[in-house]
């Protein structure tokens, strides 16, 4: 496939691009540039973050799972970009960020992206990048330190690029065979009835993880992140529609406001790179049994929107995760966008890891749950990490709809949990703690409700 | 004097430039080749057939090699020549080397290993302490036992007993750069290999043997790490060892790096140890006798880890005088990973150990934690300041001898904690802690103080020496080497700030170069925190030859006394006349004199019996203090640390920004270890936490809130470079007070002690919380 892109400032045309080369081997393997590191090759690390820019602003992305094509029309800034005149990287120095250096780079691009957006919760921006030696405290201080600093020059050539193809209309590998860049959800809705086997690629944050651990092949790939109308948000009076190339980061955005303890939850879901790139279809039609924006969804009661060729349907959420690896997903049928019902905000997301920031969950627990003259009227709950799929508990939910709102009603409904899930134990939790944490969670949700204070990220010093 | 001053990390402006190189930036020759290994699946058992047609036909590939195939030594182990680097045939870990392939790519090497087909005849293994005692699988012949008085009758006869076990986890190092090494074969057979090692002279030993060379055809080379913390003081042998013998089958330059699930499945972790204690205590809150069982998992290869347990059992006593003491020690072989050095080396294990007896006791005796251990400190040096609660001879003390024998003449704990208390406002906010706890049924805090003495100086004493090379060019720039490596803990600066000082000109005059062994050779690990006491004394000897040799021939030119030659602020003063130092380096040029010289130190004072476990294995100890305060959700275990106050002594500092550098990574690294690092392993050996999506170091929103941290300002009381301290361990330990802090939150669940497990993640606070809600 032909791909275009801008590389610190100088324009870059790959004719016979691998499709699934990562942006992080063809820069150090291809280019000699080194100074952009391979950490752990699978996103969790940032020590590979590059900034890459369009007209929608500067994004730091993680250029391990970071697949060339999707490159394609946009700027990427690595490192050696930055000329060594950034604030940012003279603030490292002054305050002493680094140490051994090897994650510094990483840090320093993620820090000139959040400073290029004007962003201030340095926390959220640096939770996709490791650091083993310095504690964090000195980075802290370096990010604080630049944030009124002025913005470089660059930044407006590299968000003001666009390839010359797209200028002309074209996009890199447009053909009838994969791999191919579609440039409307029409286009892929052809091509994918034609190609069932294909493997979409949406962010790569999980794809990529198929090419860089699992050392997968991938001969024939479909990359969407061409296709513009999949990457709209509706929002009105009645509903909010997210299709199915929306990133995290741009859902997080849109759902805050509605539901701020949404919008906390997908603060916390991955770091700033991977939710960069993550797609709100990508993440539902993989399958999780985690996953954590699925149960969310569910419990605002959200309809699936599939597409196969011309024909549509539409399904509840729930409807789609049939068993673990399954889905109600036929070949060359896509995820073409999610919605649920505006409603008042009563949904709380709580999301149980090992780690608070980018770790993935043990439990995810999200409760919608309304009370009407203090008898509840409806509730839908659900859960990633209790079961194969994303699942919902309705036998909690049987035992408290019609049931006054009272401390006696939720410990009577705490048992039904039992009735809902069988976990597993791993890595992450034993099946008792997941067990007894969701049954906490019912418990948190009542006493937050009652006032209580229940968040222990809301305690300070 | 450019000792002492905050100056940043030498290397600071190229790490953020990206232009600071690592050994897998260094550019190659063309037809450099790629390695990879191939791994055992199981954890236990023989190879009983093994297919390598596929790997060798896969795309890219140009030499597969097994054990047969090695044209020497095939052993990468550090101590006891356990440790082949490919199977002999058998298998004692999942993850264990079996065969290397060489090929054109990092990505078709690694992609061709998995074309293997392996036979196995597998056997029980081994994974659990358990099953290490059933089966008497253990390195050495016994237990080790370091003994004090008789702790069992002193506790026997104690007003108050405590006993317990818990259990203690290991940890992943997490270097952001993983272990790498690049061999280039030169002519005649030799051999330069540049490695990502804490211990360049063993590269070159083992490389040595496994090629069948002198060592002094093999150079081995290393600017800087991404990271060691002790997982690469003998866990890049195996990645140089095999690039050597790659490269030398075939005339090309071979290069290895592992893909981060490979290099924790593969490489050692600290050693994870239960921990069994029996403490009596008088009314006061005196110990008066204490007996410890000390359980390590080793791993399959023997490794460091006598030498670890060692320091495990030498870091029992931590900051207290303990009358009467026993330590019992098994050091197990299991089949899993051979757990390794990692910052602190066992000294962390040892003295979580005889902090958590500390704790209990104040729980116990209803006595406040700080002041319980106050009251057990050593005695103050006579000079220094008073203890805090004299104790007379009539009082119990007898000596202020450690369990090992050797007498604590530096303690500087009293003043330290003292000031710590009062500047952390430890009092109010312990009780603001308690009102809060009252009012919150769901959210419980919790604050706790440790403190720390470390012991300086590696106990296998013949490893306390270091070398040193300086050149003094007659521009009057210097050329500084020495045997220390640089994994980002500011040596090279530190020790450059010495040279400078040295000769009293401006630190950009000196250059910093890679720790090579044709330039300084027989050097000791970068380990045991000793880099800057070892290596800055054999500059400072280098340095020295030529200032004296430079000053004797100006004072001979000038007709003055040689000891009134000064240097200082870029220039040389010679009775009237004043050079700069430029032109007294060319004048002495002119002069004819040398003016490189070689350096060496070796640390005095020490000697150490480990069988015996009597005598003085370290020159002086370091001293740390830290208070931690936490907020735990109980209805979950979720936790946050929100405060952490620390007061650090690292003598007269060399750098006292780099060194509050190493204080503030050493204890979030501590407080990792003790809190969300959690190494699991399932029924079958198989590592389950072998990449940062499962394995979890702390991001950037889990270091303290409000986190202040400062130095003592003292000196060493003995004489090391410039009177500082090492720093490079001793700060891991106060993380400790995390973990202390969690447990005291727990604790105001109910009325039973917490006895907390580490890590204590989540589920295992949650666990502590219910153990004391239900009365489980």
């Amino acid at each position: 496939m032909k791909i275009t892109f801008l590389l610190n400032g100088e324009t870059v045309e790959l004719v016979e691009a691998d499709p699934t080369a990562t942006l992080l081997d063809w820069l150090r393997e291809d280019r000699g540039l080194t100074g952009t590191k391979e950490g752990c090759n699978e996103g969790d690390c940032g020590a590979c973050t590059v900034a890459v820019s369009d007209a929608d602003g500067t994004r730091a992305l993680n250029a391990c799972i970071l697949f060339l094509p999707q490159l394609h029309g946009k700027a990427v800034r690595t490192v050696e970009g930055l000329g060594g005149s950034h604030p940012v990287q003279q603030a490292m120095v002054t305050h002493h960020g680094s140490q051994c250096g090897f994650c510094t780079p990483g840090f320093v691009m993620s820090m000139v992206a959040g400073h290029a957006e004007g962003a201030t919760d340095h926390d959220t921006q640096l939770a996709g990048n490791l650091c083993r030696c310095t504690g964090y405290a000195p980075i802290i201080r370096a990010a604080r330190a630049v944030e009124s600093a002025p913005k470089p020059d660059w930044l407006a050539t590299d968000r003001a690029f666009i390839s010359p193809e797209i200028l002309r209309g074209e996009a890199a590998g447009r053909g009838a065979e994969p791999p191919s860049s579609p440039t409307s959800s029409d286009e892929l809705a052809t091509l994918y009835e034609a190609h069932p086997d294909a493997t979409l690629v949406a962010g790569a944050t999980d794809v990529g993880l198929w090419v860089t651990k699992q050392l997968r092949d991938l001969p024939k790939v479909i990359f969407l992140s061409g296709c513009a109308d999949l990457k709209e948000i509706e929002v009105t009076d009645t509903h909010v529609r997210l299709g199915a190339m929306v990133d995290m980061n741009r859902m997080r955005d849109a759902v805050a406001p509605l539901h701020p303890s949404y919008g906390e939850m997908i603060r916390r879901y991955a770091s700033v790179q991977v939710r960069n790139a993550a797609t709100v279809g990508g993440n539902i039609a993989n399958g999780s049994p985690i996953g954590d924006n699925p149960p969310a969804l569910i419990a605002l009661g959200a309809t699936l929107h599939l597409r196969k060729g011309d024909t549509r349907r539409d399904l509840p959420l729930e409807a789609f995760f049939i068993d673990y690896g399954k889905q109600d997903r036929a070949p060359g049928e896509f995820v073409e966008a999610v919605s649920f019902p505006r409603q008042p905000d009563r949904l709380k997301c709580y999301k149980l890891s090992k780690r608070f920031d980018q770790d993935i969950s043990a439990v995810c627990g999200c409760f919608n749950i309304t009370v009407e003259g203090g008898t509840v009227t409806a509730a839908r709950i659900a859960f990633g990490g209790m079961a194969g799929i994303p699942k919902r508990a309705r036998a909690v939910e049987a035992a408290l709809i019609g049931q006054p709102w009272t401390q006696q009603v939720v410990n009577a409904a705490v048992p039904e949990f039992e009735a809902d899930f069988t976990p597993m134990s791993d890595m992450r939790a034993s099946a008792r703690y997941r067990m007894e944490t969701a049954k906490a969670m019912l418990r948190r949700y009542f006493a937050e409700d009652q006032g209580h204070l229940t968040n222990v990220l809301e305690v300070r010093a | 004097m450019s000792v002492a001053k905050p100056l940043p990390h030498d290397a600071a402006p190229l790490h953020v430039a990206g232009t600071a190189r690592y050994v897998d930036d260094i550019p190659t020759p063309r037809d450099t080749l790629h390695l990879a290994f191939g791994l055992s699946t199981i954890a236990k058992g023989r190879i009983t057939a093994m297919n390598l047609e596929e790997v060798k036909r896969a795309p890219g590939v140009v030499l597969v090699m097994t054990a047969d195939d090695l044209p020497f030594a095939n052993d990468v182990s550090p101590s006891i020549h356990d440790e082949p680097l490919l199977s002999d045939g058998t298998v004692h870990y999942v993850g264990q080397p079996i065969f290397v392939v060489v090929a054109t790519s990092h990505l078709a090497a690694r992609k061709a290993v998995r074309r293997v087909r392996i036979d196995y005849a597998e056997e029980p293994a081994i994974l659990t302490i358990e099953q290490a005692l059933a089966a008497n699988s253990r390195f050495e012949d016994g237990p080790r036992i370091y003994e004090k008085g008789d702790a069992e009758a002193a506790i026997a006869g104690a007003a108050h007993v405590i006993e317990g076990t818990f259990e203690l986890g290991g940890q992943e190092h997490f270097y952001l750069e993983g272990q790498a090494a690049l061999a280039l074969p030169g002519e005649g057979g030799d051999m330069l290999v540049h490695s990502s090692t804490q211990h360049p002279t063993e590269i070159q030993h083992k490389v040595a043997e496994a090629l069948g060379v002198p060592m002094h055809a093999v150079r081995v080379e290393t600017r800087r790490m991404g990271g060691g913390f002790g997982g690469k003081e003998s866990q890049g042998n195996a990645l140089a060892v095999a690039c050597a013998v790659a490269a030398r089958a075939t005339g090309r330059a071979c290069k290895m790096r592992y893909d981060r699930d490979d290099d924790m499945v593969i490489t050692g972790k600290r050693h994870a140890f239960r921990i069994g204690y029996r403490a009596g205590f008088d009314t006061e809150g005196r110990i008066l006798g204490v007996s410890f069982l000390h359980h390590a998992i080793c791993g399959w290869a023997q490794d460091l880890s006598l030498p670890v347990a060692d320091r495990a059992m030498l870091h029992a006593d931590n900051a207290y005088l303990l009358p009467n003491a026993r330590i019992e020690s098994h050091r197990l072989k299991t089949n899993t990973q051979s757990a390794t050095a990692y910052r602190g080396f066992g000294g962390p294990q040892g003295m979580v150990g005889i902090e958590r007896v500390m704790d209990h006791a104040a729980h116990v005796l209803g006595i406040d934690p700080v002041e319980l251990r106050q009251r057990n400190y050593y005695a103050a040096p006579a000079g220094g300041a008073a203890p805090h609660t004299p104790r007379s001879i009539s009082g119990g003390m007898k000596e202020n001898t450690t369990p090992y024998g050797q007498v604590v003449e530096d303690f500087e704990l009293h003043g330290m904690t003292e000031a710590l208390l009062a500047s952390s406002d430890y009092a109010a906010r312990k009780a603001a802690v308690a009102a809060w706890n009252a009012a919150n049924p769901i959210v419980k805090r919790g604050i706790a103080f440790s403190p720390v003495k470390f012991g300086i100086s590696f106990t296998l004493t013949h490893l306390n020496q270091a070398g040193a090379l300086v050149h003094v060019y007659q521009d009057g720039s210097v050329h500084l080497n020495h045997g220390g490596t640089e994994m980002g803990q500011g040596l090279f600066q530190k020790v450059a700030q010495v040279a400078a000082s040295r000769f009293g000109i401006p630190l950009e005059m000196v250059k910093i170069t890679a720790t090579d062994t044709a330039k300084v050779p027989n050097t000791s690990a970068t380990a045991a925190s000793s880099g800057s006491d070892l290596n800055g004394m054999a500059v400072k000897a280098a340095c020295d030859t030529i200032r004296d040799r430079m000053a004797a021939y100006l004072a001979e030119r000038h007709q003055a006394e040689v000891a009134s030659v000064r240097f200082g602020n870029g220039q040389v003063e010679v009775g009237e006349a004043r050079y700069s130092f430029a032109e007294a380096a060319a004048l002495a040029y002119q002069g004819r004199i040398s003016l490189s010289a070689t350096g060496f130190y070796k640390t005095p004072k020490i000697e150490w019996d480990r069988i015996q476990g009597r005598g003085r294995p370290f020159y002086y100890f370091a001293y740390g203090a830290s208070v931690t305060e936490v907020a735990v959700d109980t209805l979950t275990g979720e936790y946050r640390i929100l405060r952490t106050d620390i007061l650090h002594d690292a003598g007269a500092s060399l750098n006292p920004d780099l060194d509050i550098g190493q204080v503030e990574g050493g204890y979030v690294q501590g407080a990792g270890w003790l809190t969300t690092e959690e190494l699991v392993w399932d029924d079958h050996g198989r590592l389950r936490t072998h990449a940062p999506s499962t394995y979890k170091i702390p991001a950037c929103s889990d270091r303290p809130e409000v986190f202040n941290v400062a130095l003592w300002g003292g000196q060493n009381r003995e004489d090391t470079i410039y009177r500082s301290k090492a720093v490079g361990e001793p700060p891991f330990m106060l993380g400790i007070s995390a973990w202390l802090a969690l447990s005291d939150a727990v604790a105001s669940c109910g009325d039973a002690y917490p006895a907390l497990n580490a890590p204590a993640t989540a589920e295992e606070v949650w666990k502590g919380i219910r153990r004391l809600g239900d009365g489980v």
